[in-house]
């Protein structure tokens, strides 16, 4: 039996695209295999280490916990759109970038969506604040300091206004 | 690893969501997915048809009355835990919230899932349990009430049928004479925790008239013990931990020995006695802060009762969904 395949479309970073995937599909594959943005990454796959996290209408959400045909009614927004439209980089990747707030990079794109999420809800954190904004997401390489750093200096970036 | 696949249903409606599931065995309600999508992710659960219910109308829309609080089955845990109205009249319910995952999760994952998956280790079906709460099903042949003393079948498994949709979940509210108290023990914020407990104390003037503390991550369900305390000092304190620990069977694993689980026990039900005694004697003398500090916050975590600090490096990363 060949797997029925559904046709959706996905609004990402405001563009709707339309495609043709089996149920099973998850929603962080059906952003990296069939749309190619593959700046959202995957590493457990069971909603554990944050690397694939989106924004569903602007909220912070496992891209592995979801199937693609679920996500039909809402806005995606992936790393790839947190850039500014003249292609520079957004305030919480300028920070990331100023701060080291990366090494190998696998984990960023979870945390610069979490974050954009956590500055809409804090404009200006403490540094607790800004630790607990990142608590759900792991990362193997930086320790941490330096993206507490970068979450300090991506809200002062963004003035208060993520 | 892929989920196997499956055959996917999008109801228009709540008939139609039933219909659907009772024509097909295997067929699974798909709610957050928070703890669902992981079991298919790494294929420990392959239902052929799965029912998403999160386009029904009418699921998400909290009911605060005075004689409780009514949570549909699309009510998102963020949004549970954000709701003043909600810790107003049951606070149990915003104090354990805090404890469930991380924001990320609690976005998508629903109250009303976490108590049909029925995971001995989550907050909510204690709380359910200790306040005496119950969930209200629907399927094709109609609606039932299930309490919660007859919800909790074993680990994972509730008495929720198979082709039945649990549409709403009643937390009964705080009385006037009560107050409540959470506290438990992971090894990071926001994991699982390898032990927890729950209390509800009811008080005439400074006298405990009746006591009980539940447990998770004790037992293999959630277990309620009326610990028959009169007195809030010291001794009788210690002394109901014993009634309790006499009435539970703590299970060892990877994360806790049996023994570890009735220390920790041990000390957090003396903790929550003691500071749901307080709020009931604060709450009877007028008032009584929002428990939460009025931190409306689905986004920011909150400090650890225990002083545990969300620190992504001081633990392992718990991979049970
Ligand atoms: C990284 C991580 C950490 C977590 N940590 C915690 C934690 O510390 N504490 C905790 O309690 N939970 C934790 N969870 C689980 C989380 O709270 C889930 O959201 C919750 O257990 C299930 O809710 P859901 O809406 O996501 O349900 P789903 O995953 O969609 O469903 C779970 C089960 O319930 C059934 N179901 C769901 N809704 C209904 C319904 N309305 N009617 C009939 N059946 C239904 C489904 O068929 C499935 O069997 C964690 C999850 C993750 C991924
Ligand atoms: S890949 Fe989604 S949380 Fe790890
Ligand atoms: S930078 Fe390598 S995992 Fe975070």
């Amino acid at each position: 039996m060949s797997e029925q395949l559904h046709d959706l479309r996905l609004t990402v970073n405001g563009v709707a695209h339309a495609l043709r995937v089996p149920a099973r599909r998850l929603l962080s594959d059906a952003l990296r295999h069939d749309l190619g943005l593959t700046g959202t990454h995957v590493g457990c796959e069971h909603g554990v280490c944050g690397a694939c996290t989106v924004l569903l209408d602007g909220l912070p959400t496992r891209s592995c916990l979801m199937f693609a045909v679920s996500a039909v009614d809402v806005d995606i927004t992936t790393v790839e759109g947190l850039t500014e439209a003249d292609g520079t980089l957004g305030a919480v990747q300028q920070a990331f970038l100023e701060c080291h707030g990366l090494q190998c990079g696998f984990c960023t794109p979870g945390f610069l969506t979490t974050v954009t999420a956590g500055l809409r809800q804090h404009p200006t954190p403490t540094e607790d604040d800004a630790r607990d904004m990142v608590a759900g997401n792991l990362c193997r390489c930086t320790g941490y300091t330096n993206i507490v750093r970068s979450v300090l200096r991506a809200a002062e970036l963004a003035g208060g206004e993520a | 690893m892929k989920p196997a696949p499956f055959a996917f249903v999008r109801p228009q409606g709540l008939q139609h969501a039933l219909e659907a599931l009772a024509a097909d065995e295997g067929a699974k309600v798909l709610a957050g997915g928070q703890s669902l999508v992981p079991l298919l992710n790494m294929r420990l659960a392959a239902p052929t048809t799965l029912v998403d219910i999160n386009g029904l109308p009418a699921l998400d829309e909290v009911l605060v009355s005075d004689e409780g609080v009514e949570v549909p089955a699309l009510a998102r845990q963020a949004d549970v835990l954000a709701s003043t109205a909600v810790r107003r009249v049951q606070p149990l319910l915003g104090l354990a919230l805090a404890h469930v995952a991380h924001a990320t999760i609690r976005n998508r994952g629903t109250v009303v899932g976490s108590l049909v998956h029925a995971d001995a280790a989550a907050e909510l079906p204690m709380v359910l349990a200790l306040l005496g709460g119950h969930l209200r099903v629907a399927s094709t042949a109609g609606t039932r009430e299930i309490p919660a003393d007859e919800l909790f079948a074993g680990p994972l498994e509730s008495t929720v049928r198979h082709d039945e949709i649990a549409v709403s979940a009643f937390f009964p509210a705080l009385g006037a004479d009560e107050g409540v108290a959470f506290a438990e023990l992971a090894r990071r914020h926001g994991d699982y925790a390898m032990c927890g407990a729950g209390a509800l104390v009811r008080v005439e003037g400074d006298r405990v008239t009746r006591a009980w503390v539940a447990y998770l991550s004790v037992c293999d369900v959630p277990t309620v013990v009326d610990v028959e305390l009169d007195d809030v000092g010291a001794e009788a304190l210690a002394a109901a931990a014993e009634r309790a620990l006499g009435r539970l069977d703590p299970v060892g694993d990877v994360h806790a020995s049996a023994d570890y689980r009735a220390h920790l026990a041990r000390v957090l039900t003396v903790r929550v006695l003691r500071e749901a005694y307080d709020d009931a004697r604060a709450r009877a003398v007028g008032g009584r802060a929002d428990p939460l500090g009025g931190r409306a916050d689905p986004l920011g975590g909150r400090a650890d009762p225990l002083g545990g600090r969300a620190d992504p490096l001081g633990g392992r990363a718990e991979s049970r969904p």
